[in-house]
């Protein structure tokens, strides 16, 4: 468990069935202030179920979610602002009018031109809410959120489903809230959007909190060296050190990159389509929990 | 209010400019209307109604065993029924225990009845009143607007929430600091001023063609109006409370409107059905507004006379906002 004295936000023990299924199996770890939290996960890993008990959406099965150290209220929803993986909006109206409608919720809002300007609205303020693209549609969910200028935001997979230019252009978005001190925890099916963004991340997988600390210090800890890959080997009985196997793909990390080739030559092997690179938290996220994030 | 205003608004807009269920909202009861009022505005003489009380003493009165007459048996105070004969809806009244007939001298049913019946009604007194016609459509006109009524308040609210519901804009509301009384009080408030604004706007329309007969008070009138239209969304919440599918939420409400739209006397009267299904029919809001519109446009009652309905309503009003706010969650 990793728990911190500057946390604006704690979480303990918190469980969540569904019947006899442990969506969220006992979670705990505390978030500091000013941060980009990454929460990771493959798919049905309970991501979203842990954030939106978190946003006091869910009620837990057990646990405790604490915000400052108080348990969340009505007034947290005042100093947070969300934004959920999937969500709907009143139709027919323009982004303007929805920004103001969501403007009218909190006692003291960013205004509207703030708001315009920081979430690059400007081009599609007059527009239908419904007739946006995937980026435009995003950058103004993340207008709604920012709007009661939160401490913290909790964003549920912002850019899935977005080109890579827009998610780029997201990610700047990010970047701004971020430079404001405000906590932003994130969760993403994108490895390298953690790298860049998150300042921390938790690793979960079936419920439970497999790993949480900063991208670098995880690295660290989980690879030595360069990782070498043979994919499609068809036999897992070889005995090369700092060897592991990923269904039928040969991984090896080595501080020793001319010994490891020599032995793996010497295997008589066929190394078609053998890579060396740094380890990314990609091959973190598959040593973990042994499948893709995006699987 | 700055939250409930911006509801209110964001509802309307977002019912204005969806234009085929603003145009629908508008046009459905114009053309229904219209479409009955053709369609029974002949002169189909061939069926005299006939009211009794009591049972004939002595001899069988064969007359009234005719197949082209319809016999309704009255247990009513008699000056109502005597009202129905001034207003031409039924032509003849005969009183078996008091040996007196009642007709209309300016109805055309009343010289072929008077003949039809002078040999065997002979010891009888006839007694004369008088009356213009009430049409169809007049009759109809508060039964259409209620039924469309009570289409926009069901669907507009209930739907609309279970929708959102489903599409998760409750989701989202729950993550800000809206409260549901906000959110909901602002969807009814929406939802009130689009239904008087269209009923208005139906009624206006169709009364430029079709000139309706109004003896009462429109003031009256609009308040029966008003006070429906919330008992109605009020209905219209119990199915919003909970339900998360579009499918079951449209199934239920068809399921309780048809029956509603049929036992209310929208279309026909009650009178003459079973006892039974007069009784029921006072269980539903829709009932109560066309009895008392009804009684205000075409009789000119005053809200003494139709305080039974206002008392009805209101407290309908009341059990269905409990049971809603009992009830409802976001998700």
């Amino acid at each position: 468990m990793f728990l911190n004295m500057d946390a604006i936000m704690r979480i303990d023990d918190l469980k969540k069935n569904y019947g006899s299924v442990k969506a969220v199996d006992g979670i705990s770890f505390s978030i500091s202030e000013g941060i980009c939290f990454g929460l990771l996960g493959p798919n049905g890993a309970g991501k979203t179920t842990t954030i939106e008990m978190m946003e006091g959406i869910l009620s837990p099965t057990s646990g405790k979610v604490y915000f400052r150290e108080r348990k969340i209220d009505n007034h947290f929803k005042q100093k947070v602002g969300i934004q959920f993986q999937n969500t709907a909006l009143p139709e027919f109206i323009t982004v303007r009018e929805t920004l103001v409608l969501f403007r009218s919720f909190y006692p003291n809002p960013r205004s509207l031109d703030e708001i315009i300007d920081i979430c690059s609205l400007t081009d599609i303020i007059d527009r239908d809410n419904r007739k946006l693209s995937g980026g435009q549609r995003q950058r103004m969910l993340l207008g709604l959120a920012i709007i009661p200028r939160p401490e913290m935001v909790f964003l549920d997979e912002p850019t899935t489903g977005l080109d890579p230019q827009a998610r780029r252009n997201f990610w700047d978005l990010i970047e701004r809230i971020k430079a404001e001190r405000t906590t932003v925890l994130l969760t993403t099916h994108y490895m390298e959007e953690a790298e860049i963004l998150c300042d921390q991340i938790a690793i979960i997988d079936h419920g439970k909190l497999m790993e949480i600390d900063t991208p670098g210090n995880m690295l660290a800890n989980h690879f030595d060296g360069a990782l070498v890959r043979v994919p499609h080997i068809g036999r897992q009985d070889l005995q090369v050190e700092g060897s592991t196997y990923q269904g039928d793909c040969l991984e090896i990390t080595t501080k020793n990159l001319d010994k490891t080739m020599k032995e793996l030559l010497n295997t008589g092997l066929n190394l078609e389509g053998l890579t060396i690179k740094k380890p990314n938290l990609d091959d973190l996220f598959l040593k973990l929990t042994g499948t893709s994030l995006r699987s | 209010m700055k939250k409930f205003t911006a509801i209110v608004y964001a509802r309307t807009m977002e019912f204005l400019r969806d234009k085929g269920t603003f145009y629908w909202n508008l046009l459905f009861p114009l053309v229904l209307v219209i479409g009955f009022s053709i369609a029974f505005s002949g002169n189909n003489n061939f069926i005299f109604k006939i009211g009794v009380i009591g049972e004939p003493q002595g001899s069988r009165v064969s007359f009234l065993e005719l197949s082209s007459i319809e016999i309704i048996k009255y247990e009513a105070e008699k000056e109502e029924i005597i009202e129905k004969i001034r207003r031409h809806q039924i032509d003849m009244l005969v009183d078996f225990n008091e040996k007196t007939y009642y007709l209309n001298n300016e109805a055309a049913a009343s010289e072929l009845l008077r003949i039809l019946s002078s040999d065997e009604l002979i010891d009888y007194t006839e007694l004369d009143v008088t009356g213009d016609p009430i049409r169809y459509v007049d009759w109809l006109v508060p039964g259409i607007i209620g039924m469309n009524m009570l289409f926009s308040c069901m669907f507009g609210v209930g739907f609309v929430i279970v929708r959102y519901r489903k599409n998760g804009v409750l989701k989202r509301m729950k993550a800000t600091p809206v409260s549901p009384f906000v959110f909901i009080t602002a969807q009814m408030v929406s939802r009130f001023i689009i239904v008087i604004l269209t009923s208005v706007l139906v009624f206006a329309g169709t009364n430029l063609f079709l000139h309706f007969v109004v003896n009462g008070s429109y003031l009256l009138l609009l308040f029966v109006t008003s006070l429906s239209i919330f008992c109605m969304i009020s209905f219209g919440l119990i199915f919003a409370a909970r339900l998360k599918s579009e499918e079951l939420a449209s199934g239920l409400m068809n399921l309780i409107t048809f029956p509603m739209i049929i036992f209310s006397g929208v279309f026909f009267s009650l009178e003459g059905t079973p006892k039974l299904m007069q009784t029921a029919s006072k269980f539903f809001p829709l009932t109560h507004f066309i009895e008392a519109s009804r009684a205000v446009m075409i009789d000119g009652a005053g809200i003494i006379q139709i305080l039974p309905h206002i008392i009805a309503l209101s407290v309908m009003t009341v059990i269905f906002l409990l049971t809603a706010s009992v009830l409802f969650r976001w998700e």
